[in-house]
């Protein structure tokens, strides 16, 4: 299994990955670690300085590739960016009007739920946000990877920051819910 | 030191070579140092044969310390001067210390770091704990017959940056060589795991003296992963000692004790919260200054009632984990327990209730940490290659910067993998502005105030320009030991300002000296002796390893300038060591070892690319 580790190339591929939205995460798990047994720094802790700062260099670099392709809007962001297509997640707040009346639905419901206490609501507020997003990324998987309709995936981008927003809600209002 | 000296990344340079190393669990309440031998992970006992050492430092007049058991002993007689938990102290100032009661200690405001007035004089908790560790490395180095070569120091999970640099300048100042700061939970995993060939997700439940962590780690064929972590950097079995301490004063009207009664009091309370483990009901009697006597029975079930709440506490950070790590409890596969506060039939059972399980035990709960480090010591001292595992940390605590109106930016978010970097780009919001000031936090919350302050600094020297355009990049990044370090670098308009900082929590290498000054002069004839040789040795060493590097691989991959670079730095390094002038080698290493940066990087891309399959990889202009 050839890995090979270069500055220069785009974190698809420094971990020998096609660039698509759609991925194998156990074969993104196996080529990270892969690459980080190469270059982590406990590998080079008995060595230089400048061997130490390199294979920090490198193990940072290749975490940040990691994170970046495990998360599902971060990689699509991403591969995107690689296409020359800005996500405009600051800039264009121009969201359909049943998607922003959607969110409002779910801010109060998740609010009310903080409010009352009620765990087992959040619960399942949290197991149908999940689901939403899993749709999302099911559909910009095909815009991406099968339409190549990069305008259509960056508004995809855009909707699941919204709800990647709701999901840290609902997180923190677990957490008041904790104290 | 073997520069340039390299075959493949992770091999030893001299494989053959068995370098001593060790780890060190630098506990609240008990230290422990442990090594591998033979293939095997054993802790080092004492002369006495024993293995845990109490972490007690008592202050004598004439200049002596006592430390562990010895200085236990008195800590009722001498409270002032005998300090114990001095862990709780590192990294924190007066005002983070809420709970001072009970703890008979003369505390003394100093910016940065609390510190304690004893006889014989004022002594930082990093001091505190530089005793404790000095009388490790002597047992290590007794027991091994030889000087190590470093030491993996483990801390809690939760510890932040200015715990941890408080914990790394405490090993310096023992004179010892920090090969990493290891997290103790994951230090558990890796003797557990090892241990039992697992897979799976696994939860570390670690409550100890003074520190409770939680971790959430994955384990898979040759691969130990931190999901999450979350605990309490001051919450331990102290707490429980507290509990029964405060039962005692209201049951007997006792109110205003004097420092030697209240260590009294707190030292009976602990024993009897251990004897409860067994036993239950406990007697608790004490003799107090003023001539009165105590006599208390405490039952079980009492103690069990006024502790629940800190059992409950527990609890909080457990559930965070598992929601950072997206996982429900039927997908933890075991719990292992560490701490000696585990033993605690209450806290099993509220585990077991919790994660729907019996958790395991099997290791020794007082020394799977020290277990597990020394094997983290024995790879990074480079004595393994083969069958090889390898370890993936979080930071346990988002790292950020202070944005106008006193909310925290985040910059990097708990739970990122490590090492990690982040840059992110400010602006001036002032016509004009040449100067912008950076506060660096770390913590959850969103006001600085409710945040830990780390580091402020200035950059200055910015262009003046209209408000908005100038770009000030800021970049964060955090090391293989979880420190950071910040730097910030104007870009707007091709005029660079750079600084770096350590967090003012660290000590600076002025700061150590000092305090290595102040201990007495023989120790510091050693020290000198002792650093002197070691400069030495790596001096030949790093020569030898230039000239066989260069000989290696001059011509390919240097042209004539850079070889005579290296040539002049090697003589200014050969004239250094003519002076026996410890500092002035040090200072001619580095500059060999700056003149050879490039090189050695040229060398490890081509010794990483054969490594990886003979491909042609970075472009060093990249780096
Ligand atoms: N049998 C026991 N029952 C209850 N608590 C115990 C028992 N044995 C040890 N402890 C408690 O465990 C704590 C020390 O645990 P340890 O893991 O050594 O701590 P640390 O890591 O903080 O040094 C102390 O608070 C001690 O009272
Ligand atoms: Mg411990």
């Amino acid at each position: 299994m050839p890995v090979s580790f270069n500055f220069q190339q785009n974190f698809f591929q420094l971990f020998g990955l096609p660039e698509h939205f759609r991925l194998d995460n156990a074969q993104l798990d196996q080529q990270y670690h892969a690459l980080q047994t190469q270059v982590h720094p406990d590998k080079f802790a008995h060595l230089s300085e400048a061997e130490r700062r390199m294979s920090m260099q490198m193990a940072t670099r290749t975490n940040e590739a990691y994170q970046t392709l495990h998360e599902p809007v971060r990689r699509a962001r991403y591969l995107l960016g690689l296409r020359g297509v800005d996500t405009q997640e600051e800039t264009n707040t121009a969201m359909p009007m049943d998607f922003l009346i959607e969110q409002m639905e779910w801010r109060e419901a998740v609010e009310e739920a903080r409010q009352s206490g009620d765990v087992v609501e959040l619960e399942k507020l949290e197991t149908r946000l999940r689901h939403e997003v899993q749709l999302l990324q099911e559909l910009l998987a095909v815009k991406i990877d099968d339409e190549h309709s990069y305008a259509a995936a960056a508004e995809g981008v855009r909707k699941l920051k919204f709800l990647e927003k709701l999901a840290e809600e609902i997180v923190s209002a677990f957490d008041t819910m904790d104290n | 030191m073997a520069l340039l000296q390299i075959s493949e990344p992770g091999l030893s340079a001299a494989p053959h070579q068995h370098r001593l190393a060790v780890g060190i669990d630098l506990g609240t309440t008990n230290s422990l140092v442990a090594t591998v031998r033979n293939g095997i992970s054993v802790v080092l006992n004492d002369a006495e044969g024993r293995a845990l050492l109490p972490s007690v430092v008592r202050y004598l007049a004439d200049g002596n310390v006592q430390v562990g058991e010895s200085a236990q002993a008195m800590q009722s007689e001498d409270p002032i001067n005998t300090i114990i938990s001095a862990k709780r102290f590192m990294g924190r100032g007066l005002s983070d210390i809420r709970d001072t009661l009970g703890v008979p200690y003369r505390f003394v405001d100093a910016p940065g770091m609390l510190q304690l007035r004893t006889v014989a004089g004022v002594k930082s908790p990093v001091e505190v704990s530089a005793e404790i560790l000095k009388v490790l490395r002597a047992r290590a180095e007794e027991a091994l017959a030889g000087e190590l070569v470093g030491a993996v120091i483990t801390v809690p999970a939760y510890f932040d940056d200015a715990q941890r640099q408080a914990t790394k300048d405490a090993a310096r100042l023992a004179g010892l060589n920090v090969l990493r700061l290891l997290n103790e939970p994951t230090a558990a995993a890796i003797a557990y795991g090892l241990d039992n060939a697992s897979e799976g997700v696994y939860a570390v439940y670690d409550l100890g003296g003074g520190t409770f962590d939680i971790s959430i780690l994955k384990l898979s064929r040759g691969v130990f992963e931190v999901l999450a972590t979350n605990g309490n950097s001051a919450l331990g079995g102290d707490d429980f000692d507290q509990r029964i301490y405060c039962w005692l004063l209201e049951k007997n009207n006792l109110s205003a004790l004097n420092a030697q009664d209240t260590r009294l009091l707190l030292t009976r309370a602990r024993a009897s919260k251990e004897d409860l483990t067994k036993h239950a009901e406990t007697s608790l009697t004490a003799l107090l200054s003023g001539g009165e006597t105590i006599n208390s029975m405490l039952t079980r079930q009492d103690f069990h009632v006024m502790s629940q709440n800190l059992v409950a506490n527990t609890l909080q950070p457990v559930r965070r984990a598992l929601r950072d790590a997206g996982l429900k409890v039927e997908d933890i596969k075991g719990v292992v327990m560490v701490g000696g506060s585990t033993r605690m039939p209450q806290v099993q059972r509220a585990v077991a209730e919790f994660f729907r399980q019996t958790p395991l035990t099997n290791l020794d709960p007082d020394k799977v940490v020290a277990l597990g480090a020394a094997i983290q010591a024995n790879v990074l001292a480079g004595n393994r290659s083969a069958d090889d595992w390898l370890l993936l940390d979080v930071i346990p605590l988002s790292l950020g910067i202070e944005t106008m109106g006193g909310l925290t930016e985040k910059i990097i978010p708990r739970n990122s993998t490590i090492p990690t970097a982040r840059a992110q780009e400010f602006t001036t919001y002032k016509d004009g502005q040449t100067a912008m000031s950076i506060h660096v936090v770390q913590g959850e919350r969103e006001l600085v105030s409710d945040c830990r302050s780390l580091a402020k600094f200035d950059l200055r020297g910015i262009p003046p320009m209209v408000a908005g355009a100038a770009r000030i990049r800021i970049t964060f990044q955090v090391d293989a030991d979880g420190l950071l370090n910040v730097s910030a670098l104007e870009t707007g308009s091709g005029v660079e300002a750079h600084i770096t900082v350590k967090p003012s929590y660290g000590l600076s290498d002025t700061e150590i000296t000092r305090m290595l000054q102040d201990s007495n002069q023989h120790a510091q004839d050693d020290m000198l002796a002792r650093a002197l040789r070691e400069q030495q040795v790596d001096a030949e060493q790093l020569i030898e390893a230039v000239e066989n590097a260069l000989v290696q691989d001059g011509a390919e991959l240097l042209n004539q300038a850079g070889q005579t670079r290296i040539r002049a730095s090697m003589d200014g390094l050969r004239a250094a060591l003519q002076t026996a002038d410890h500092q002035a080698i040090k200072r001619a290493i580095a500059a060999l070892n700056d003149t050879t940066v490039t090189f050695a990087q040229a060398r490890m891309d081509k010794s990483v690319s054969h490594a990886l399959g003979g491909r042609k990889i970075t472009d060093l202009e990249g780096v």
